[in-house]
Parts: C-alpha cells; sequence; structure tokens
C-alpha cells in the first residue's frame, strides 16, 4: 500500500508525515510525528483522551484520518504551556489534584481550554455538559471541574 | 483502501459508480471511522466530500428556508443563531448526538445515511419537513427525509448516488417544533425512544402537524394518524391522551438492553406528550 503525503501545521510548527490512508490522526500525531501527548483511551470517539483541535474545532483525533489533516491547522496538549510556562489550567490542574492517573487529563485540558476559548465565563453546568465526553476514571470529576473554574476565573481577571 | 478528495459531486459519483467495492462517503467519520477501525466495513474507496464546494455552508434561501452543505457539522448548526431561532427542535436532536468532539464532525447526512432506526436528528429532520437533494449517475432527484431510511443499516440510495444538499424549509409564520429522546443516561447515549414533532397554530388551534418516531420500529417513521389527532385542537388534556395512544399504536420496536418493547411502546406515549407541549409553546412564541 503506498503511503500518503500529508503537510499540515502542529502547534504552530509545519509538520510532514507519511501515513496509509487509514490511519488515524491520532496514530500519526503519536507515531509519525512522536507527539505522545494524545492518549488513546477507546479509539471509538467515546472517551476523549485524544482530543485535539483542528482549524480550532474540538475533536477525537481517533475519529479522524490523517490524511483529512492536509493543510489543516492542528494544536495538541504538546502545545499548550509557552516554554516552560503552565498554561493556568495546567496550573490549576495541579493546584486543585485534578488528576490522578493522568492519562485522561491531556484530551480534558485540550476540551477545556477549547470551551475557556468560547465562553470565558461558563456556568458549571456549561462545563460538565462540555467534558461529558471526556471520561476519567479515578477522581470523579468534582476536582476536575472546580480546577476548570479557577483557571477561567483566573484567566478572567488577567484580561 | 484508496482515499479520494474529489473536487465536484460529479467526481464523487463518479468514483463510487465506478467502484467495485465498498464504498463508503467521509463526512465527519463518526460512524465510518469506527466502522473502519472496528472492520465492520472496509471500504475499498473512501471518498472524502469536504473538498466540494458548499458542503461545509449553511445558506438562507429567498423563500427563508435554509439549505445546510452535507460536511456541516452539529456545532456549526448549534452556532447558527437564526437557524436555531426558526429550528430549535431540528438543531436540539442533532446536538444531543454524542459528545463536543463528537459535534464538531458528525453530520446530518451522516445520522441519516448511517441508517440507525435511533438516529436523533432523523425523526426532528422529518417532522420538520426536511427535504434533499440526492444525486447519482441517473442525474438529481428530490427526495423526502423519511423516503431515505430503508432498515438498519440501510437506505433507499442506489449504487453511485449520494445525497449533496439538505433543504430545510422556511419555518413561517406560527410555528414551532421540538424533539425530545429517553436514554438512561444524562448524555451520551443511544436513543430509546425519539419523539420529533412540528407544530403551526392560528391563533390557539393547531393548523398543521407532523409527528415522527424513532428507536421504536426499523425505521424512524412520519406517524400521520398523531397529526390527525393534533390538527383542529388547542393541544387539550384529551387531546394529548390520544396522541399518546396514537404514538403507542404506532410503535413496532425491539427488546434490548436499551429496553423491552412494553418500555419503549410506553415512552414513546409520554415523549409525544411532552414533546407537542413544547412544540405548542415554541410556536406561540412562549419558549423558545
Amino acid at each position: 500500500m503506498s503511503l500518503v503525503h500529508v503537510t499540515t501545521k502542529v502547534n504552530g510548527d509545519e509538520a510532514e508525515f507519511l501515513c496509509e490512508p487509514r490511519e488515524t490522526l491520532l496514530d500519526c500525531l503519536r507515531d509519525r510525528l512522536g507527539l505522545t501527548g494524545s492518549k488513546e483511551g477507546c479509539g471509538t470517539g467515546d472517551c476523549g483522551a485524544c482530543s485535539v483541535t483542528i482549524d480550532g474545532r474540538l475533536v477525537s483525533s481517533c475519529l479522524v484520518l490523517g490524511v483529512e489533516a492536509e493543510g489543516k491547522e492542528i494544536r495538541t496538549i504538546e502545545g499548550m504551556s509557552t516554554g516552560e510556562e503552565l498554561h493556568p489550567l495546567q496550573r490549576k490542574f495541579i493546584e486543585h489534584a485534578a488528576l490522578q492517573c493522568g492519562f485522561c487529563t491531556p484530551g480534558i485540558l485540550v476540551a477545556a481550554k477549547a470551551l475557556l476559548e468560547k465562553d470565558p465565563d461558563p456556568s458549571e453546568e456549561d462545563i460538565r455538559y462540555w467534558l461529558a465526553g471526556n471520561l476519567c476514571r479515578c477522581t470523579g470529576y468534582d476536582k476536575i471541574i472546580r480546577a476548570v473554574q479557577d483557571a477561567a476565573k483566573e484567566m478572567r481577571e488577567a484580561v | 483502501m484508496r482515499y479520494h478528495k474529489p473536487a465536484s459531486f460529479a467526481q464523487a459519483i463518479d468514483i463510487a459508480n465506478t467502484s467495485e467495492g465498498i464504498t463508503r462517503f467521509l463526512a465527519g467519520g463518526t460512524d465510518v471511522l469506527v466502522q473502519l477501525r472496528a472492520d465492520i466495513v472496509s471500504p475499498d474507496d473512501l471518498i472524502d466530500i469536504k473538498h466540494i464546494s458548499g458542503t461545509g455552508e449553511i445558506t438562507k434561501t429567498p423563500e427563508g428556508g435554509y439549505d445546510i452543505g452535507i460536511a456541516v457539522s452539529g456545532a456549526e448548526m448549534s452556532e447558527d443563531e437564526a437557524l436555531e431561532a426558526d429550528w430549535p427542535g431540528l438543531v436540539e436532536a442533532m446536538d444531543l448526538i454524542g459528545s463536543t468532539q463528537v459535534q464538531g464532525r458528525a453530520t446530518l447526512v451522516g445520522n441519516l445515511c448511517n441508517g440507525s432506526p435511533a438516529a436523533d436528528s432523523v425523526p426532528a429532520m422529518i417532522a420538520a419537513g426536511v427535504t434533499l437533494t440526492v444525486e447519482g449517475p441517473e442525474g438529481a432527484r428530490e427526495v423526502k427525509v423519511e423516503d431515505i431510511p430503508a432498515g438498519p443499516g440501510k437506505t433507499t440510495l442506489g449504487k453511485g448516488e449520494m445525497v449533496t444538499k439538505v433543504h430545510v424549509p422556511a419555518r413561517g409564520e406560527n410555528g414551532g417544533d421540538a424533539y425530545l429522546r429517553f436514554i438512561p443516561r444524562t448524555e451520551m447515549d443511544i436513543a430509546v425512544v425519539g419523539c420529533g414533532i412540528n407544530l403551526r397554530l392560528e391563533g390557539d388551534t393547531i393548523t398543521e402537524a407532523r409527528v415522527a418516531l424513532g428507536a421504536v420500529a426499523p425505521v424512524a417513521a412520519l406517524v400521520p394518524e398523531a397529526a390527525e389527532i393534533l390538527i383542529g385542537s388547542t393541544l387539550d388534556e384529551a387531546t394529548l391522551e390520544a396522541l399518546g395512544k396514537a404514538a403507542e399504536a404506532a410503535c413496532n420496536p425491539i427488546t434490548d438492553k436499551r429496553g423491552t418493547i412494553e418500555f419503549r411502546t410506553e415512552v414513546a406515549g409520554v415523549l409525544a406528550k411532552r414533546v407537542a407541549k413544547i412544540a405548542y409553546a415554541r410556536a406561540k412564541g412562549e419558549a423558545k
């Protein structure tokens, strides 16, 4: 099977890879580009651990083909901090202990960031519905919600 | 598997029509890619239709309706304030499908052509009177949404045929639509019963009605007997009771892990009554 050449942008940088047509974007990010922050939990779009944004739109990268990334702008967890400086959401997740095993955390952070870009002041209900597609088997979600609320507050006050 | 990116519907149709193997059209991929990865359906030709001009756009027609491109996602529909104001039932039905991540990709036509009897957007589209342009090797035709499903996983589309546009009618005056489904959870589940209703009033009296049920028969379908009960009424208690009975009578469900025949039938009646009340309040301008 011949491989397809894909040119895309990942976290602001030009990126190129060769992939089979049936390879998912998640597999391309992890295995072709070495960006292993996005996780495969279910592979069927149910768990959200592979969340990334494509042209600003939150998607599950396991339900996108690598070839579909051609000409798009992808953002992953690896692009969230600015160098050593953590994004407020990342900092608040640590402060609130909003993670235990951490497997779901990259997806939740990417999803929460997409929410706050759309709505800087979401209600608790808004956050819970937005993150309903991000499954966490450890925390019970409450600490995650508190961390997102606290980060949103800090980000609003910083503006 | 060959991956195609046609620049026109004519090219897409030609690829599908001349393929000797299994073809699938790819828009959001939220069903197609799950089936592909699980080796349930392994297409020989995967035709990505997102590069065809107009597939990503919602446009208002001169008549006041909406033409929705076949690659428009649920998230884009929810963000279109005019569409949501005119057809809240259709938009809320689409919005119920999957997570935020799924909403970023899932499409109306994908939901329809996947052929699930429980597809949330389908009863809402049927109730709203949505029509489709279907193009194929023999030319183009206009088809009602209710004429597409042919059974679980099956559609009436022929070889090489594809839906190329979704036409939502003009809302017009004093109209309202609504959709509800029952699921055992609060989010992220498949309808055990779904019901879409679209009404038009003159004063307090219902003059036009369309009732559609999903997940209670091999295909989502219009229930004209239920609509007839609504027309001419002011949605009083007796009408609601009769509507519930008509919805129950229209059911031909299966028993599975999410609901028994008896449960689905009873819930269909309950939902029809609730949905009619919401659609009625929206038609009166008393609810959003």
